[in-house]
């Protein structure tokens, strides 16, 4: 593979009150590849995409390390990792009353644009998210689902200088979404990931990942189960063992694809 | 909605207007009856022709006391805005962490400390020993409360607010029983510092709070971007690259320190911290770059206004400017819990 690595880490550990969430882990996620974190609930997928997004600190261990672009994390400033790594939360706790362009607007935070360039970045990101209808309407009286996309815009806002360094990161981004926006925020991810960025995605929807991903990884017990391209990594076997749950995986009937099939 | 279209420019310069005319109206009103004619011609040159009861009445208390409304209005807005902002709270207000409470048990052990000096040096007791004091009281108490709320995750909001509850219900008790064992003399020095009086108005007080205000705004304002990340949650702003220990621990303790200064000079004056944000977020929307303006001077409208109903609701003597604030602020925030309770 000849692709850059985005974040490595090594041996990270994770212990929350007395209990293991993630044991030893070690990680290189690689540029210009969408990389979905699976898993049963609890099994440590957003724990370990905070740890990668520097959220919250591994448990102390003298062998745990992040770098990111090969870069160890004490050498990146907030400002200038801001730029980079973009993060899209499960939920957002906003409750105050800002409009939909004023939360995408957030975004621009750690940017220098002008007002132009600024106004010209944000329309296209609300436009993307297909939110450019709501832009003047109050945040916290959105559903669920256009919250979720509003965000998008917004972290999406947030990397719009990245260059060639961009870590797009999702936590369970589809789950208020109805099928098409689904599949909206999806293709984002995936173009994203095609011109170059690192895209990691917390998904519930082993089928979503099998469609999107170039590289699943199947989380359980704090340890990482599986590792590889969706064929290698979602097998019925491996499935069945993880999620304690019968299933069978078939191709799709028009793409090159597995499909998980509950029994 | 339909508020949020009015243009910001325009917005600030009808509450300057009015502003202006209502500390004009509360230099023309009072117990004694002074014309608007006259009102105005004791602040121009020709000040030097009226009666000098009159001018001593219009240049010794009418507008030192003016202009100290205007700018404790101010500090007091002005903290009750980023407090809420700090708290992702629209409920939050100074007095709610306990700094009020605090800054009031440290002012209240001054008064009843220095009481034999009192009667020698009032100057010294007015503008140093109960400052002092209730500033380190509000400074105390709030890195007392942030820290039993900060834990290595960062800090939780649920456990600070029970923190100021806490420490509110003792800085009470404490205030308690100095009202207990103070003497006559003191104990009216004490009820009437505690229900907040904006008649004390020296030019050295006014000085003091100028000055505060101006740090306060200025600093705030550089830190209005991160402030208005932080209402996003901590872990959000900490993605956008603001570093949020470091600014929420700058906000906490310069709050502290407006409203240590405003409870030195003006007692405990509520409300005013939390009805003026929420009026501003109304006409502007939470964005603390214009909210933060504005609230300044609508704090300085309203405590002003109030100042004024305290001065003729019951001439010839008058109200503490306390009441009044609670008066209007305590149905008000009731109504903010009557909106909220579905989502307590």
């Amino acid at each position: 593979m000849g692709l850059k690595s985005a974040i490595s880490c090594k041996h990270i550990h994770l212990t929350l009150a007395g209990k293991v969430i993630l044991n030893d882990i070690s990680l290189n996620i690689r540029q210009g590849e969408v990389t979905t974190l699976l898993g049963p609930n609890g099994a440590g997928k957003s724990s370990l995409l905070k740890i990668l997004a520097d959220e919250i600190k591994a448990t102390v261990n003298k062998d745990s390390e992040i770098h990111y672009f090969n870069e160890s994390k004490a050498n990146w400033n907030r400002g200038q990792l801001a730029k980079h790594v973009g993060i899209l939360p499960q939920q957002s706790s906003l409750t105050f009353a800002f409009t939909v362009r004023e939360v995408v607007e957030l975004g621009l935070l750690p940017l220098s644009l002008s007002r132009k360039q600024a106004d010209c970045v944000i329309n296209d990101m609300l436009e993307k998210v297909d939110t450019l209808h709501l832009e003047t309407r109050l945040y916290p009286l959105l559903s669920g689902g256009e919250k979720q996309r509003v965000h998008l815009a917004r972290v999406l806002t947030q990397l719009s200088e990245s260059g060639n360094k961009t870590v797009l990161m999702l936590d369970e981004p589809t789950s208020a979404l109805d099928i098409s926006h689904q599949h909206n925020t999806l293709s984002i991810a995936r173009n994203m990931a095609d011109k170059g960025a690192a895209v990691i995605i917390v998904l519930h929807d082993l089928n979503l990942a099998a469609q999107y991903s170039d590289r699943v990884l199947i989380l359980n017990e704090g340890k990482i189960q599986a590792d590889g391209t969706p064929w290698q990594a979602l097998t019925a076997e491996k499935i069945e063992q993880v999620y304690q749950h019968p299933v069978e995986v078939l191709k799709h009937p028009s793409a090159d694809y597995p499909v998980v099939y509950a029994i | 909605m339909l508020l949020r279209q009015i243009p910001f420019s325009l917005l600030m310069i009808f509450v300057i207007t009015l502003m202006v005319l209502v500390a004009t109206f509360s230099i023309v009103v009072g117990p004694m009856t002074i014309s608007i004619f006259d009102s105005f011609k004791g602040l121009s040159p020709w000040a030097n022709e009226l009666p000098a009861h009159i001018q001593l009445v219009i240049h010794q208390i009418r507008l030192p006391r003016t202009l100290l409304c205007l700018v404790v209005g101010a500090i007091l807005a002005i903290s009750g805005t980023v407090m809420q902002g700090l708290f992702r709270n629209p409920l939050a207000e100074p007095g709610i962490i306990g700094v009020s409470a605090g800054a009031g048990l440290g002012a209240a052990i001054a008064i009843v400390a220095f009481s034999s000096i009192a009667m020698q040096y009032p100057l010294l007791m007015n503008i140093a020993a109960v400052p002092l004091f209730a500033f380190l009281g509000g400074a105390l108490t709030t890195l007392l409360v942030y820290s039993l709320g900060t834990s290595k995750h960062g800090t939780s909001v649920a456990v600070m607010l029970l923190a100021g509850v806490a420490i509110g219900a003792l800085s009470g008790a404490g205030i308690g029983y100095l009202n207990f064992i103070a003497t006559d003399q003191m104990l009216r020095d004490l009820s009437l510092w505690s229900m907040g009086s904006l008649a004390g108005a020296t030019w050295s007080s006014i000085t003091l709070a100028s000055v505060c205000l101006a740090l306060l705004l200025t600093l705030f304002m550089r830190n209005a971007k991160g402030l208005n990340a932080l209402l996003l949650g901590e872990a959000e702003a900490g993605h956008l690259g603001v570093n949020t220990q470091k600014l929420k621990r700058r906000l906490i303790l310069l709050t502290a320190a407006g409203v240590g200064i405003t409870v030195s000079i003006a007692g405990m004056i509520g409300f005013i911290g939390l009805i003026v944000p929420h009026l501003g977020r109304m006409l502007t929307g939470p964005d603390h770059k214009v909210l933060l303006p504005l609230s300044a001077l609508m704090g300085a409208l309203l405590l002003t206004i109030a100042d004024m109903i305290a001065r003729v609701a019951v001439t010839p003597a008058e109200l503490p400017v306390g009441i009044v604030t609670a008066i209007i602020g305590a149905p008000f925030f009731l109504y903010l819990l009557f909106k909220q309770r579905g989502r307590m």
